[in-house]
């Protein structure tokens, strides 16, 4: 998070609205909250208030209880003690139904809303005005137009939720809970699935909901996002609230440290490169999906060793289909052209020896981008999750049996190198944290010792500790003269740790660029496809920008 | 084949559409509200077993007293679908408030109800499994529509008036009402629209503040009636008896004729017209016989309604997306 701190932008608090006045009681308080899940205590003594008409931020790692916060405050779980006010009344929210009624309104990280109902039957849903439904949907409709014109929620009442962007569906979300009259809104990691222009456009809406009066609860662990948006800011670590602080009075770094409990580099810290031979080339390769849809248009790329090359891009611009030519994840139906070599070998592109496992046998280590459903099998244990991809590994093998216990072994042995918490490796993928999970692909694959490193989206939905963890194994792994392959749609991480840096806009390389003489404004304008007037780079036969 | 023979096989086909109809309504309600219920079947086994058994127990009866009020095929209807009812209810008690797995639930249901018909019936009236045969008003009687006489010298439409039209129990004018029923109360009123929406998403019903249980189980009620209605027809308008599985897959038939109709209820009308055209067919190897100009072997037509079903759920309809959230329970998440 370069050059952030400090640097307090319009929209602060008090700017543009009167200040609350000092009678009024805040809109939410919250006195003593705890709440336990057998012997995790998820929420631990949590005060704080929230004045009426402001963006409060929650921020927190993962599992710091910042959701199970929000869940109480919505009514879907009940504290164990403590007390909540709202509008200065104590309220008991037993249910959904009585945060509803007391004025306030949930946007979920994972959206509710029914992908096969219109716009305006979704607003409805639970808030309907009679037992027949036309009454209903004419008032929804007049009243979702006034909406959109006040807060700029404009989405076509109309059209069904499945066929909206995700920005849309967002704007879906609000405008349920503005139908129902919330008159505080908590919006829960609602930039995760957001484009950063998308990110942007939310902002501006919830800023002009608080000018109107509204109180926002914004729950995050993005660090940028609290200090672009918030007036006030909570931290939680481990359940408990560590702090509440003015927005304009603190730095990403404060609240970093207060998050983790310790002293973060939010910046990466890394030697120059020194690139070595070319290891992997990759010439005009193209990938026609099932449909005839051209993914990827004769993209061409080399790899180096000991250097970092950054893929970036808004998600879905070929990307995947990049990642999965090199990584052997092709599906039978898709076609693929081109040319690849390994250190000077041709690899096959489809067929045998285009598979996961020829590849992991090439040197090729791959950390995929979805990991839930490509890098583990959730349901899975630790140990199991550490053999795939190498589970005739013959350090593992005894006689045609496999060695479990090694296995075992290995798994617990990699746990403790690569702080993997809990450390039992009988656990089951699915009961660690994001960070942990990818840890846990991670370890496997780097340990290894590949050539080669495909890695995808290392840090999505993983919490900030770890995040600098990974960061920095990656860049030791480069250090080791490895070759990396890293495609991340956070264009910070590419921005940090990339040595070479190429942008993909619908299936094509736009441009590669240095990121020491690059800005994130250049490097935004060919996200967008915009190639800018001073290099074109018009997809070039053969490998483009060579390291000079 | 002359127009006589036509009018027979439409009049069959309404007779025979109509428990299909009523059946495919019922796993309408219940699987538009995510509940899949593959026991179909047996709510109708319990129901025609219980409504033949009541009406035959009532109308035996020396002195009625009270039961007098209504005439014994009455007191069978309301029987047939408390059974039906109960077995509702046992499948929301497992697959809703136990969450247990529905096709599981569902199977057991019909097998307990395969068993247990055959069983009551041969201990209350000892004649191999089956009910009396029922006569009189332990039976539902056919009901001339108004202007039958008049009309039936129309040529053409008089006597499709008059056969086809006229002349069924007043279960199958009700099953036939209850499809235009079904469609506004699922497309035009609140109740239909969380229902649908439970069936989808619950999570969107739940947040919104509505029991997610409360509108399955109300749901499941009326999954429970509309099978205790199949059923009574089967017994005691159909057929005058209950006799051993005679529902004879009907339920399965009712199954793949909704996901024929892709859960919508105007479609389901159709689709269960279709099967039942077949049904009739089977019934009459003449017809089949002037059709296709050689003689078809009669197991051949009686597999026809299954071999449709075999065709219509290997996927000849395109596609046909259930309710998204079928077939799971509902859990609260974080």
């Amino acid at each position: 998070m370069p050059g952030d701190a400090g640097g307090r932008h319009a929209g602060g608090p008090g700017g543009l609205n009167p200040p609350a006045s000092v009678t009024d009681p805040p809109a939410i308080e919250l006195r003593g909250i705890s709440k336990s899940f057998g012997p995790v205590r998820a929420n631990d003594e949590v005060s704080f208030s929230v004045p009426k008409g402001t963006i409060h931020g929650i921020i927190g790692e993962n599992g710091a209880g910042k959701s199970t916060l929000m869940s109480i405050l919505y009514g879907f779980y009940r504290a164990d003690q403590g007390e909540i006010l709202v509008h200065g009344r104590p309220t008991a929210l037993p249910d959904s139904l009585s945060a509803i009624r007391a004025g306030i309104g949930m946007v979920f990280q994972h959206f509710k809303l029914v992908q096969n109902f219109t716009v305006l039957e979704n607003v409805i849903l639970g808030a309907e005005d009679g037992p027949l439904l036309g009454r209903s949907l004419r008032r929804a409709r007049d009243s979702l137009t006034a909406l959109a014109r006040e807060y700029g929620l404009e989405v076509d009442p109309d059209a069904l939720v499945e066929d909206l962007s995700v920005g849309h569906q967002q704007r879906v979300e609000i405008l349920k809970a503005l139908w129902r009259n919330a008159d505080i809104l908590i919006l829960d990691e609602p930039t995760g699935v957001l484009t950063p222009p998308e990110a942007n456009h939310l902002f501006r809406i919830l800023k002009g909901l608080r000018d109107q009066g509204k109180t926002i609860l914004l729950i995050t662990h993005k660090l940028r996002e609290i200090m672009e948006a918030t007036d006030t800011v909570s931290v939680m670590r481990r359940g408990r609230l560590v702090g509440t602080l003015r927005t304009a009075t603190t730095s990403p770094a404060r609240l970093a440290e207060l998050m983790v409990g310790r002293k973060v580099l939010l910046e990466t810290v890394k030697a120059p490169a020194r690139p070595g031979p070319i290891l992997l080339s990759a010439e005009n390769l193209t990938l026609q999906d099932e449909h005839g849809v051209e993914r990827l248009k004769s993209v061409s790329l080399t790899l180096r060793a000991g250097e970092i090359l950054g893929i970036a891009g808004v998600a879905g611009n070929g990307q995947s289909e990049l990642l999965s030519i090199l990584g052997g994840m092709t599906r039978p139906g898709e076609k693929v052209s081109g040319r690849l070599t390994l250190k000077g070998r041709d690899l096959p592109l489809s067929g045998r020896g285009a598979d996961g496992k020829s590849r992991r046998q090439a040197g090729i280590g791959h950390v995929p981008e979805d990991r839930q459903n490509a890098g583990l099998i959730l349901d899975f244990t630790a140990w199991e999750n550490t053999a795939l991809g190498y589970d005739d590994d013959p350090a593992w093998a005894r006689g045609f049996l496999t060695d479990n216990q090694a296995i075992r072994d290995d798994t617990a042995r990699k746990m403790q190198t690569w702080d993997i918490r809990p450390p039992i490796h009988t656990l089951a993928a699915k009961s660690f944290s994001g960070g942990n999970q990818q840890k846990l692909v991670i370890a496997r694959e780097f340990e290894q010792d590949p050539d080669i490193l495909l890695i995808g989206q290392p840090t999505r939905g993983v919490d900030i500790g770890a995040i600098e963890f990974i960061h920095k194994q990656i860049i030791a792994l480069r250090d080791q003269g490895k070759a990396i392959l890293l495609v991340s749609v956070e264009l910070d991480e590419i921005m940090s740790l990339s040595d070479r840096i190429a942008v993909m806009f619908d299936g094509r390389i736009m441009g590669e660029r240095d990121p020491a003489t690059t800005s994130e404004g250049d490097i935004g304008c060919l996200m967008a496809g915009i190639a800018p007037a001073r290099i074109p780079e018009q997809t070039p036969p053969g490998p483009t920008a060579e390291a000079p | 084949m002359d127009y006589a023979s036509v009018l027979q096989l439409l009049d069959s086909t309404v007779r025979l559409s109509t428990p299909l109809l009523l059946a495919c309504l019922a796993g309408l309600w219940s699987e538009r509200a995510g509940i899949f219920d593959i026991g179909l079947e047996g709510k109708m086994l319990a129901a025609a077993m219980t409504s033949a058994a009541v009406a035959a127990l009532v109308a035996a009866m020396p002195d009625r007293g009270a039961l007098g009020i209504l005439a014994p095929v009455i007191w069978g209807l309301l029987a047939g679908i408390l059974a039906s009812l109960a077995f509702s209810m046992l499948h929301g008690v497992a697959s809703i408030t136990f969450r247990g797995n529905q096709l599981i639930s569902g199977f057991a249901l019909n097998f307990i109800a395969a068993g247990l018909t055959s069983l009551a019936a041969q201990s209350i009236f000892g004649q191999g499994g089956r009910t009396p045969q029922l006569a009189g008003d332990a039976r539902f009687s056919p009901v001339t529509l108004p202007f039958t006489d008049t009309l039936r010298n129309v040529p053409g439409i008089g006597p499709f008036y008059a056969e086809v039209l006229s002349g069924h129990a007043g279960l199958v004018y009700l099953a036939f009402a209850i499809v235009p029923l079904t469609w506004w109360l699922m497309y035009r009123t609140r109740y239909g629209l969380r229902l649908r929406a439970v069936g989808e998403n619950p999570a969107a019903v739940d947040t919104a503040g509505v029991s997610v249980i409360r509108l399955r189980y109300s749901a499941l009620i009326i999954t429970g009636i509309l099978c205790g209605l199949a059923g009574a027809y089967m017994s005691t308008a159909l057929q005058a008896g209950f006799g051993r599985d005679m529902t004879a897959g009907r339920g399965y038939i009712a199954l793949a004729a909704l996901i024929f109709a892709k859960w919508r209820p105007v479609a389901a009308l159709w689709a269960c017209l279709l099967f039942g055209f077949f049904q009739a067919l089977a019934l009459r190897p003449d017809i089949v016989t002037a059709i296709v100009q050689t003689r078809v072997p009669g197991p051949i037509l009686d597999a026809l309604p299954y071999i449709l079903t075999v065709l219509v759920l290997a996927g000849f309809i395109g596609k046909a997306t259930p309710p998204r959230a079928g077939g799971e329970p509902y859990v609260k998440e974080r």
